[in-house]
């Protein structure tokens, strides 16, 4: 139908399994997970009195713009205490997605539907216990009738608040990153098949098997441009998670 | 649309089945890239005019301008998802 075998979609995605509930994505996971963890304990165990360099050079390097680009710019100076969760969010996505380039491996963890979802639902849980720390029961309150809205329209706001914190934030925020990931492989393994069915086509029409090159140049580029995704979509999803806890301590009350 | 048409004809049922819900899959991501192609040109377009007219203001614009395209690009991305499960489920 497309003029090139694709293979079905769960060869692409899934991988074999390791062993039963365990597969080369859990794999990925697991490792982002370590190295992360690993990359922060030796930049801590250096001594901070001398000059950064190596490992804590990274890590302090990635601080900095957590706190610079992510949470000065949405939480102000008394959100400062959420950088830490905001770091490992960062951190953990960036390093689930960037095996999507990286040779061999290539699969970004993220561009499966549970790794996401599971950290939407951990954004989720935080930012309305935040809503209910700051604002207790109100908080509730204050999405169904948003105060600050003419009386006649307030069921009417209310409810959409109200859906779009509760059920579309968390829906979005998982598609946002799954999708986006999942896009990026299938494009890669479209243009890797693309150079590889042209490269071995059996056909007497010589000049098509150098035409192969092309594919293999729009690779490269996607390769790179794969990487800025990656990055960039971990910054996304940091950046969105503190709008959202933003949005539930300051309250719909004051406007921002 | 001739050709697709043909192809649908001759070809047995299931094959056709196949066929149908490939051209939905592409309709469907065609249309739903339309809205947000749209939006984020002109969101991009415009937080560069103002990051052209105050430059010191530049990080600010930056971040609104993500958060903005984070949440256009959101229904591209659905009209995708509906692609993979047309195409493949």
């Amino acid at each position: 139908m497309f003029g090139l075998e694709f293979p079905p979609i769960n060869e692409i995605l899934r991988w074999k399994d390791i062993f039963p509930t365990y597969n080369k994505i859990a794999l990925i996971a697991t490792a982002a997970a370590i190295l992360g963890i690993l990359l922060f304990l030796l930049a801590s165990r250096k001594d901070p009195m001398k000059a950064p360099t190596g490992t804590r050079n990274l890590a302090e390097v990635t601080i900095d713009f957590i706190e610079e680009s992510i949470v000065m710019q949405t939480l102000g100076k008394s959100g400062l205490k959420w950088t830490p969760f905001l770091l490992c969010l960062f951190i953990f996505i960036f390093l689930c997605n960037i095996p999507g380039v990286i040779p061999i491996i290539q699969m970004p963890a993220t561009a499966r539907m549970a790794i996401p979802m599971s950290l939407a639902l951990l954004v989720w849980v935080v930012y309305i216990a935040t809503g209910i720390k700051h604002q207790g029961a109100a908080y509730f309150g204050h999405l169904l009738w948003p105060p600050g809205v003419p009386v006649a329209l307030k069921p009417l706001v209310g409810a959409i608040e109200f859906i779009s914190t509760i059920i579309v934030t968390p829906f979005s925020l998982t598609v946002r990153l799954f999708a986006n990931m999942m896009a990026g492989h299938i494009l890669l393994v479209t243009f890797a098949l693309l150079t590889e069915s042209l490269l071995l086509a059996e056909t007497k029409q010589v000049f098509l098997v150098p035409m192969g090159i092309l594919p293999f140049l729009m690779l490269m580029f996607l390769t790179g441009f794969e990487i800025l995704v990656a990055f960039l979509q971990a910054y996304i999803f940091a950046i969105l998670a503190a709008v959202y806890i933003n949005n539930s301590t300051v309250g719909h009350a004051d406007d921002h | 649309m001739e050709a697709i048409s043909a192809l649908v004809a001759q070809a047995d049922p299931a094959d056709a089945k196949n066929t149908s819900a490939a051209i939905g899959a592409g309709f469907a991501y065609g249309i739903a890239a339309i809205g947000p192609g749209i939006g984020i040109g002109y969101l991009v377009g415009k937080s560069v005019e103002a990051m052209a007219r105050q430059p010191e203001a530049a990080g600010m614009v930056r971040t609104t301008m993500f958060l903005g395209i984070a949440f256009t690009e959101a229904l591209a991305l659905i009209g995708f998802v509906v692609f993979i499960l047309l195409k493949f489920a």
